[in-house]
């Protein structure tokens, strides 16, 4: 299998220092990646590096690709969740097709399946901007799935929902990674990304300081040393029992 | 708007009668006189003894504004500033009625006698100006003496023997679209020289805004248009509007400039002269 | 919805058509309706005829132009910052287009060279509006843009009004007015001439960014991630405003609130998305320029009322009341 994604020695610069120092890693089909770090860690640059969003060294394979079809290559879901005018819920949603443009039946068939995977059915038409926070996280999830790109690149998309809108949302990428997709997600809930990621990659300064299973990454010595803290962690077979105790002091 | 309150004041100031001034009975003639007002410099040129003269406004020897700038030239300029007109020690100042009413004001509170002078709004506030300057200046019969011959001259431009409905018919029209009907100095001047106003006749008796498609519509045949000044204007935009243009060859004409309108003197006579001789040519040409 | 568009935009055609031809009838002389119309399709009367076709039909055009590059440029400028707030006239850009006509015009420039007029007009919105996203930032925050439009109109003001007062013309200073709240009266097809060509070119330049400016409803990661050139976007959208608006202010002066008030009134029923509310907000502004010249004549047909007089009297508590909201949102 190809991948979807790679990075090779990405580094994004600001001014002399890297913010990401030459992070390498590739996205094979069917992976749900969870980026891990503690704040100012470099997911949010690493992301915007690997779209092209930001001026980088090293090479990223989306950036091989015109805008139009590195957009059908890759969705991303900026951390800011940004509704600037009250278009109603599905127009919204149906921005995802701006990078297909054309094929009218394709689009609406994808604009409804992106609805009905989130659930948006009664909230279409009111106007976005009146939605709830998590509703409009939701809608702005249609937009990216509507998108219909293999790779979902995701910047903390649980941050500020519900426990069951988290859950609803990893179960979200869990099917579009069946599908033959790929999520590559920034997640500050590491219980959330040990249950529901295929793969970890944990970055400290920049650098991957882990990369492998949940299992793997979650080591107390990564742990400790990367967010300082101490937890408890059950790895049972109905999958892994993630909880913080307590603030290791340096 | 403003542009028309401008014009009026420019256009229809030619400045008359005497306010608020009444020269003592047997007093002395004034010896330092300072005007402050381009009517009234042009007047005191006209009447006064040179020697009597301290200072004239700076506009008087504008080429622009003024008819008599060669020969206000020779004599030194104020700006209308009241410290710089009581600096000079003047027994009169001689003002416009809408010169700087703080400037006059603070003159007469320091007790400096100030002749305010309306402007004329007809042939007659020339004559009654012409009078009451003489009379303020000491030169009451120079005054009377240039009446009489201001007389003799318009009634020699006015005789004419073509009767009055098959004379031409013109407008004057100025930027901004501002125009002068029959009760302004403009207009009586336009009638002396034998001209039908159009103006008048569509309906603006005073001086004012005549919209250009009531202009077109009234069809003179002869639209005297203001002069364009230098630099450039909006307001004199629409003397170069297409439609004027189209009206025909020559009949929309620069004959006159701003500065020969402005003041209420006997230079009228020569204004009445020139659109009389614009009209004769007008009707050799029918 | 796309029929309810389409409803709506015929319907904005048609009162845009109405009051062009009530704009042809109304004015200072009284011209029948019959002899109006057989002037301006026939050429019967030759004076009537010169009317029509030479003072009325040109301001008429003039008031669908301008008022559709105010409007649509307003759209766009709110589209590209995200706010609904921003407008050419409230943000400099109308001010700043005076000042390089009022420039152009002093110099001479303009006599010597016809499009020395619009092309100093579209410069000099150009400026602002490059000075506004440098102060204001991509997304700019309603408090910056309306500070840094703030700043922008006083200092292109007080250089209009400086220039003008240092004109030889003695009408010159009197004219601060006219380039400050705008009119229509007097101009010829001269002036349609040379405000249309840029007024279309702005227009087509703006339009074809209407899909990129929906996308930017998401902000600009998001905008880019699906395709859309953000620097191209920004760049042409701020040429296009630049030429709308330089070229209306240059025949017509800063006519300011109408790119304020359309967007704001017609993007509920457009569905807020930005690339409907551009060709509205054309034929609104369009609409809305036209009854406010046709409302300047009735009210006051003796003297030149100034249109900018009139579009403020209407749209300032428009905008006081977008700032309440906007705070109430904030909140």
């Amino acid at each position: 299998m190809s991948a979807l994604l790679t990075l090779n020695d990405l580094t994004v610069r600001r001014g002399e220092c890297p913010v990401v120092d030459r992070v390498s890693f590739a996205v094979q089909p069917g992976e749900i990646i969870g980026l891990l770090g503690p704040n100012g860690a470099g997911k949010t640059t690493l992301m915007r590096g690997a779209l092209g969003l930001l001026a980088h060294e090293g090479h990223s394979s989306l950036t091989d690709l015109a805008p139009g079809p590195r957009a059908r290559q890759a969705a991303f879901l900026p951390q800011e969740r940004e509704i600037a005018w009250p278009m109603p819920a599905e127009d919204v949603v149906a921005l995802g097709r701006m990078a297909h443009g054309g094929n009218r039946a394709g689009d609406q068939a994808a604009i409804e399946r992106a609805i009905e995977r989130m659930g948006l059915e009664v909230l279409r038409h009111r106007p976005a901007t009146q939605l709830s926070g998590g509703e409009q996280a939701r809608v702005l999830i249609a937009r990216a799935l509507a998108q219909e790109s293999p790779v979902l690149i995701a910047d903390e998309p649980t941050a500020g929902l519900d426990p069951a809108a988290q859950i609803a949302v990893m179960e979200v990428f869990a099917r579009h990674a069946q599908e033959g997709g790929a999520v590559v997600a920034s997640l500050h809930d590491l219980g959330l990304a040990a249950r529901h990621c295929t793969r970890l990659i944990m970055l400290e300064r920049g650098r991957v300081v882990a990369d492998g299973t949940p299992q793997e990454v979650l080591t107390d010595a990564n742990l400790a040393r990367v967010f300082r803290i101490r937890a408890h962690i059950e790895w049972r077979a109905d999958g892994p029992i993630f909880q913080a105790l307590s603030v290791i002091s340096p | 708007m403003l542009g028309c309150v401008h014009r009026s004041k420019h256009l229809i100031a030619g400045l008359a009668l005497a306010v608020g001034f009444a020269a003592p009975v047997g007093a002395e003639p004034p010896r330092r006189v300072v005007s402050i007002n381009l009517c009234t410099d042009h007047m005191a040129l006209l009447l006064a003894d040179p020697e009597q003269i301290v200072s004239l406004s700076n506009l008087a020897s504008d080429t622009h504004s003024s008819v008599m700038a060669e020969e206000a030239a020779a004599y030194p300029m104020n700006h209308g500033l009241a410290e710089e007109v009581f600096l000079q020690k003047p027994d009169l100042v001689l003002a416009g009625q809408y010169t700087a009413r703080a400037t006059t004001s603070l003159l007469q509170r320091l007790d400096i006698p100030v002749a305010v002078f309306a402007p004329a709004y007809s042939l007659d506030d020339v004559r009654a100006n012409l009078r009451a300057m003489g009379e303020a200046l000491g030169q009451g019969p120079r005054a009377e003496a240039m009446i009489a011959r201001f007389d003799a001259d318009l009634a020699a431009l006015r005789a004419d023997p073509t009767p009055m409905e098959t004379r031409p018919r013109a407008a004057l029209y100025y930027a901004n679209g501002y125009s002068s009907g029959k009760d302004t100095l403009a207009g009586q001047i336009l009638e002396a020289s034998g001209f039908r106003n159009a103006t008048a006749e569509a309906g603006l008796t005073s001086g004012g805004f005549l919209p250009l498609e009531v202009l077109i519509l009234e069809n003179p045949d002869l639209i005297v248009r203001g002069a364009r000044y230098p630099g450039a204007s909006r307001s004199e935009e629409i003397l170069a509007h297409p439609a004027l243009r189209q009206l025909g060859g020559e009949v929309s004409r620069e004959i006159l400039a701003d500065r020969d309108w402005i003041c209420g003197t006997p230079h009228v006579l020569t204004v009445i002269a020139a659109l009389r001789a614009a009209r004769h040519e007008l009707e050799a040409g029918k | 919805m796309s029929t309810r568009y389409a409803i709506l935009m015929a319907g904005l055609a048609a009162v845009v058509a109405v009051l062009f031809v009530a704009s042809l009838l109304i004015g200072p002389a009284a011209i029948g309706l019959g002899d109006s119309l057989a002037a301006l399709f026939r050429g019967e009367g030759e004076m009537v005829t010169l009317v029509m076709r030479e003072v009325r039909l040109p301001r008429a055009i003039l008031g669908v132009l301008v008022g559709a590059a105010l409007g649509l440029s307003g759209a766009a400028m709110q589209g590209l910052l995200r706010n609904p707030l921003a407008e050419p006239g409230l943000i400099g850009t109308s001010a700043s287009a005076a000042l390089g006509a009022v420039i152009s015009i002093q110099t001479g420039l303009s006599v010597a060279f016809v499009w020395a007029l619009p092309a100093a007009a579209l410069l000099g919105a150009l400026i602002s509006v490059g000075l506004i996203l440098l102060l204001a930032g991509s997304r700019g925050t309603t408090l910056t843009i309306i500070l840094a439009g703030i700043g922008i109109s006083a200092l292109a003001g007080a250089l209009t009004s400086l220039v003008l007062n240092l004109s030889p013309n003695p009408f010159a200073a009197s004219e601060i007015m006219f380039w400050m709240m705008g009119s229509l009266a007097d101009r010829s097809m001269v002036h349609v001439g040379i405000a249309a060509p840029l007024i279309v070119l702005g227009g087509l330049i703006t339009l074809s960014r209407a899909r990129a400016l929906d996308a930017l409803t998401l902000g600009e990661d998001a905008a880019a991630s699906m395709g859309v050139n953000i620097r191209a976007l920004r760049l042409w959208l701020i040429v296009g405003t630049a030429a709308l608006v330089g070229a209306a202010t240059a025949v017509a002066g800063a006519i300011g609130f109408v790119g304020l008030v359309v967007p704001h009134l017609l993007r509920r029923a457009v569905g807020a998305r930005p690339a409907r509310l551009l060709p509205a907000s054309a034929l609104g502004g369009g609409a809305v320029v036209l009854a406010a010249d046709i409302a300047v004549r009735l009210i006051a047909p003796d003297r030149d009322l100034k249109l900018g007089v009139l579009t403020a009297i209407v749209g300032a508590p428009f905008f006081l009341h977008l700032i309440l909201r906007t705070r109430r949102d904030a909140a």
